[in-house]
């Protein structure tokens, strides 16, 4: 739409030719802006989410009325600390992304920056205390 | 994006066309999937805190691990970890079908029917077999 032309008293001819698509394109989210990331890492996390469950199945399933010492045993295995840290990393990226869909779905206005913000904080907050439970377990600290 | 000047002699933005969804349509089950997906996110969003318990508890000492431990044991930590397995199993089945829609594939209303239910089933019979495995393991002990 040029709107140069819709209103009474402007001239008939537009001062452009220019539409508005023209004028805006490249200047949305793409433009330094995040662009697709959140959609992209949705999906990958979900990916990796997936083999995460198959590794917290397999931990739930070796780990069933395990001590204490046993669950240190268990990661002391630095296999089972790696995909440990990478189930972390996987499920709270996924966490953060889906919520922020939600808060910025449902949110009242005032309320959304707030929302997203908190839940930055607190999947982060969990991503790094669990990360580093299972480094101190590792360490059989 | 710079927002554009109002133009004198425009006319108010009428307010956008509204209409009745979700209440007034029988629910299909594709419909009632797309929901779950969403609540099963949630779930498994605050349901992860009882993961992040245990692995903190693990971390901090006997003490701490093992009141996670016997909360989890107990019949009320029980049902929520059945909840927490189903909603996971859910959750990553409804993903994987998304993942097909995503492919471009899959949309024929037959097709979106059985993978619906697909999804359904499937996460009952993946806790099933879980919780099978678990107790029996646990029984064992």
């Amino acid at each position: 739409m040029v709107h140069g032309a819709v209103f009474v008293g402007e001239p008939l001819m537009p001062t452009t030719y220019r539409t508005d698509l023209k004028k805006v394109r490249g200047l949305g989210s793409a433009m330094g802006g995040p662009g697709t990331d959140n959609f992209w890492m949705q999906r990958l996390t979900a990916v990796s989410n997936i083999f995460a469950a198959g590794f917290l199945v397999y931990a739930g399933l070796t780990l069933v009325g395990a001590s204490r010492a046993s669950v240190q045993l268990f990661f002391s295995n630095p296999l089972h600390a790696v995909l440990g840290l990478l189930l972390i990393i996987s499920v709270t990226f996924h966490m953060k992304l889906g919520m922020q869909v939600i808060a910025e779905e449902y949110a009242p206005h005032w309320l959304k920056v707030p929302c997203l913000f908190l839940n930055t904080f607190w999947t982060f907050s969990v991503a790094v205390a669990c990360t580093l439970a299972i480094i101190k377990l590792y360490l059989g600290m | 994006m710079a927002e554009t000047k109002p133009i004198a002699g425009a006319r108010p933005m009428a307010p956008k066309p509204m209409s009745p969804h979700l209440s007034i349509f029988r629910p299909y089950v594709n419909m009632v999937l797309s929901i779950m997906h969403r609540v099963t996110g949630v779930v498994n969003y605050w349901g992860s805190l009882l993961l992040t318990a245990w692995l903190i508890s693990a971390a901090m000492g006997e003490k701490p691990f093992n009141a996670v431990s016997a909360f989890i044991g107990s019949p009320i930590g029980l049902i929520i970890l059945v909840g927490f397995t189903w909603s996971v199993m859910h959750h990553m089945l409804g993903g994987i079908r998304h993942f097909i829609w995503d492919t471009g594939h899959g949309f024929s209303l037959p097709t979106v029917r059985a993978l619906s239910w697909v999804t359904l089933f499937g996460s009952v019979t993946l806790t099933g077999l879980i919780w099978f495995t678990a107790l029996s393991l646990w029984g064992n002990r």
